[in-house]
Parts: C-alpha cells; sequence; structure tokens
C-alpha cells in the first residue's frame, strides 16, 4: 500500500496507478453534492440541458456540510454513505467523472462503470467532519443554492486525506482489507 | 406540584443540541482511546487516530464532530410532581430550532418524506415521553445520524429462534452494514415488547453508558458474547478490515407475547451523541 499526494482534477493515468488500500492527499478543486444535488444534475441531463460543473475528469464529494462559522469556508464536511447516490452514478462515471469520494459500499453498476471508464472511489473517515473541514481552503455554491446543505459547491481542498477503496480494476479495499485482516489472524 | 416553564425546557433542548453535537460522552471517549490501543491493524489504527484526532479539532474550533448532525431525538422523562404550563412539543422544537441555528449544525429534515422538503430549522423533533418520580424534568438531546440510522433493521423473530436466532440476526445486521454506517459503532439491541417497541428498546439502549453492562446478568453476558461475535466479523474501523467494528454492545429486554420474539438493532456510528440536563 503506497502514499501519493494527487493534484486535481484528476488524470486517467493517475486514476490508473491507484490500487485500493493506497492512501491519498488530495489538493486542488472537487465539488460537493448529496442526494438532492444528484437528483438534479439526473434531470438536468434527461432534458438534455448542459451540467453547472465540468463534468470531464471531476472529483465528487458526497457531502453536505454545516455551516461555515467566521473564518471557515465551509463547517464540518464528512462524507455521507455513497450507496445512496449509486443510481446516478454510472451516468455521471460515462460523461467524465473520474473521482468520487465518499463512504460504504458501491453496488455492481458503479464499479462496473469506474473499471469500464478508469475511474476511481475514495473513503474519507466518516464521522470526522471538524478534521477534514481543516483541508477545505475555498467554498462557493455553484448550482442549486436553494437545496441549502445539500446544494452543489465547488471546493478548493489542501492535503486532504482519503484511501482509495476501490480501484479502476475494480477491486475493493472492503472486500480485501477484511479478508486480509482475516487472514493474519491465522 | 412543582411548574415546570416550557421555556425552560426550550433553553435546555437548545443548549444540549450543541454541547451534544460538539462533545461526546467520556465514555465513548475512553471507549475508542481503550480500542486504538488495542487495535493491532495498521490502517485501523490509522481511522482510530483520525478519529480521535477530529474530536480534539472539534473541541478546539468549535466545528461539530461530524456534519450530520442529526434529528434531534429528545427523551423527557417527567417527574410526577411536575407541571409543565404548556405545550411540551411546541417548547421542544423551539429549542431545536433555535440549537440548530445558534450552533451552526446543519438542518437535516424534510417535512414530507416523499416530497422532500426542508423544513429549515431541523424541525420536527423526535420526542419521546416518560414519567418518572419526584417533580424535575429530565432532558435528554441524542442527535441521531441517518449513515447509522439506514442500516438498523427489525425482525419478527420465532419464539423457537430464541438466544441463537437474535445473536445470529444481530450479527448478520452488522455485516450486512459493512462499512456504511461509519464503524466503529454501537450497538443498541432491542429484545421483546411488539413491533414499534422493540425499536423503541433498541435506541433508548444506546443511550446507557459503555462503561454500565446491562443489569440482568444474562443479558450482560449476552451483551459480551454479541461484541466478541461482532469484532470477530473483521470489518474494522470505516470498513477497511481490523478488529475495531464495535465499541460495545447494550441490550434492553421487555415482555412480549407467548408466539413473538421481536429483535430490533439501532446502530449508532462512533459518534455517538447524547447530552442531559435536569430541570
Amino acid at each position: 500500500m503506497s502514499n501519493y499526494d494527487i493534484t486535481l482534477p484528476l488524470t486517467r493515468e493517475v486514476a490508473a496507478q491507484l490500487r485500493a488500500g493506497d492512501s491519498v492527499r488530495l489538493t486542488g478543486t472537487l465539488y460537493s453534492a448529496r442526494d438532492a444535488a444528484h437528483k438534479r444534475l439526473n434531470e438536468l441531463l434527461d432534458a438534455g440541458l448542459p451540467l453547472p460543473i465540468p463534468i470531464e475528469n471531476a472529483t465528487i464529494y458526497y457531502a453536505g456540510p454545516t455551516p461555515a462559522p467566521e473564518g471557515y469556508a465551509v463547517g464540518a464536511i464528512g462524507p455521507t454513505t455513497s450507496g445512496r447516490m449509486d443510481a446516478y452514478a454510472p451516468r455521471l462515471i460515462a460523461l467524465g467523472l473520474c473521482g468520487m469520494i465518499g463512504k460504504g459500499e458501491r453496488d455492481a453498476l458503479v464499479v462496473r462503470a469506474i473499471r469500464k471508464h478508469g475511474a476511481v472511489y475514495f473513503g474519507a473517515i466518516g464521522g470526522a467532519g471538524a478534521l477534514l473541514a481543516e483541508h477545505v481552503e475555498d467554498a462557493d455554491i455553484v448550482a442549486f443554492p436553494e437545496l441549502g446543505a445539500e446544494a452543489l459547491r465547488r471546493l478548493t481542498v489542501r492535503d486532504f486525506p482519503a484511501v482509495v477503496v476501490i480501484d479502476s480494476t475494480g477491486m475493493s479495499l472492503y472486500e480485501s482489507g477484511r479478508a486480509e485482516y482475516l487472514k493474519s489472524l491465522k | 406540584m412543582r411548574i415546570v416553564r416550557t421555556e425552560a425546557i426550550t433553553e435546555a433542548v437548545a443548549r444540549l443540541c450543541i454541547e451534544a453535537n460538539l462533545h461526546l460522552p467520556p465514555d465513548v471517549t475512553r471507549r475508542v482511546d481503550a480500542m486504538r490501543e488495542r487495535e493491532t491493524w495498521g490502517i485501523a489504527r490509522d481511522a482510530l487516530e483520525r478519529i480521535a484526532e477530529n474530536r480534539e479539532i472539534s473541541a478546539r474550533t468549535g466545528l461539530p464532530m461530524c456534519q450530520d448532525t442529526g434529528m434531534a431525538c429528545v427523551f423527557i422523562d417527567i417527574g410526577r410532581d411536575a407541571h409543565i404550563d404548556g405545550d411540551i412539543y411546541a417548547a421542544v422544537n423551539r429549542g431545536v430550532s433555535r440549537g440548530y441555528a445558534d450552533g451552526l449544525l446543519r438542518k437535516s429534515i424534510v417535512s414530507d418524506p416523499l416530497r422532500r422538503v426542508n423544513s429549515g430549522d431541523n424541525t420536527p423533533a423526535a420526542v419521546y415521553l416518560d414519567f418518572t418520580d419526584g417533580d424535575s424534568v429530565t432532558v435528554t438531546v441524542a442527535p441521531k445520524g441517518f449513515g447509522s440510522e439506514n442500516m438498523s433493521r427489525v425482525e419478527m423473530l420465532k419464539p423457537a429462534d430464541g438466544e441463537d436466532g437474535v445473536l445470529d440476526f444481530v450479527t448478520r445486521t452488522i455485516e450486512l452494514a459493512g462499512a456504511n454506517p461509519c464503524p466503529p459503532i454501537i450497538v443498541g439491541v432491542g429484545i421483546g415488547g411488539n413491533f414499534d417497541k422493540v425499536a423503541l428498546l433498541a435506541k433508548r439502549a444506546l443511550l446507557r453508558s459503555l462503561d454500565e453492562p446491562n443489569r440482568d446478568t444474562y443479558y450482560a453476558e449476552l451483551e459480551a458474547r454479541l461484541l466478541t461475535r461482532i469484532n470477530a466479523l473483521g470489518i474494522g474501523p470505516q470498513g477497511f478490515g481490523g478488529y475495531t467494528t464495535a465499541l460495545g454492545v447494550s441490550i434492553e429486554a421487555a415482555a412480549t407475547h407467548i408466539a413473538g420474539l421481536p429483535c430490533a438493532v439501532n446502530i449508532c456510528c462512533h459518534v455517538s451523541r447524547h447530552a442531559t440536563a435536569v430541570i
């Protein structure tokens, strides 16, 4: 398992190097969106309208922050459960989405899209919202402000810590990590 | 008879919403630290270290520990000699509204489950009333995140399923939950009652200190056995693999029907928040 410092936006070449279990620190631009924003993005695509973010090589962080106190770009901002975005993710991956950050399992269709398009799924520490907020330097709402915490935000992050959970070959840390740990006990 | 003003309840709820989201109960922090010492698997230990660090950053900065500042679950035990001078539900909701605004907590409640419009102030709260001795009113606010709530389950087991059926159902629930509820988790188990009561037993079990096993030694032993079984699953912190899948298991049991063995598992993440005040 390796450590990488990665500049966003991702490239397919960088994504291809990463393996499940690697630790990364991400620096650059990503977008935060969760349930309601994904539903809106899907509706835009259904209507044949353009997306409000450049989706090619983008990374989406499944998160909805608490309100920002004075002097902070955002409030607490840990990951939400990614599985709720499984219904929408393959379509976005096919359009160029390269990275996703969240927590928890993805379904078979998402894993297949990750493999087909050379994308990557990262896990951030669930419940570490205050720690992760310290890695967000700037934030602004780029779409759906009426959704409040669920608005689509552009975030500038520095050394944002995450772990590769599903790599571009489809290997999952949730399977391999548990299996290796249990094997180590024998 | 002592008169308790609704404004006192509002004030307590507002304060407790903020306190619970910024400071974990000491039994939870002690248990996380003890499990971190015991954890031998590298990536698991790293995750537990980050979790401990997050707690310190939250206390230092005033940012909530988790962005999911929860649905406000408010448990109120009313002394039989206390009289509340107004609408207790309205008083609680005013407190939630005030606490979530003043504490810069996230407003995570939609007013209707299908039409899904955010209520804007995190109300309504889930309010649970009970009666107790004396003339005071005890208020506990337990903000509940939905990453873990979504992985909770109820099963109407058969009496013949017995103890093994309960152990299997609870363990299987945790295995199915995997990484989703942000392990390490705390497992609240309800056994008995009926379909709705068993879920509340499980939720109330989450309020018990991790340092206090069930007073009935039979159930205390079941709690210990379940914790051993769950931590043999290998899911580990965040599902990355490791020993520390659960920090603790609390069981609450109640009388039930001759035909039934209801069992509920209410999962709480490591940010197990609850704060109490006595008015």
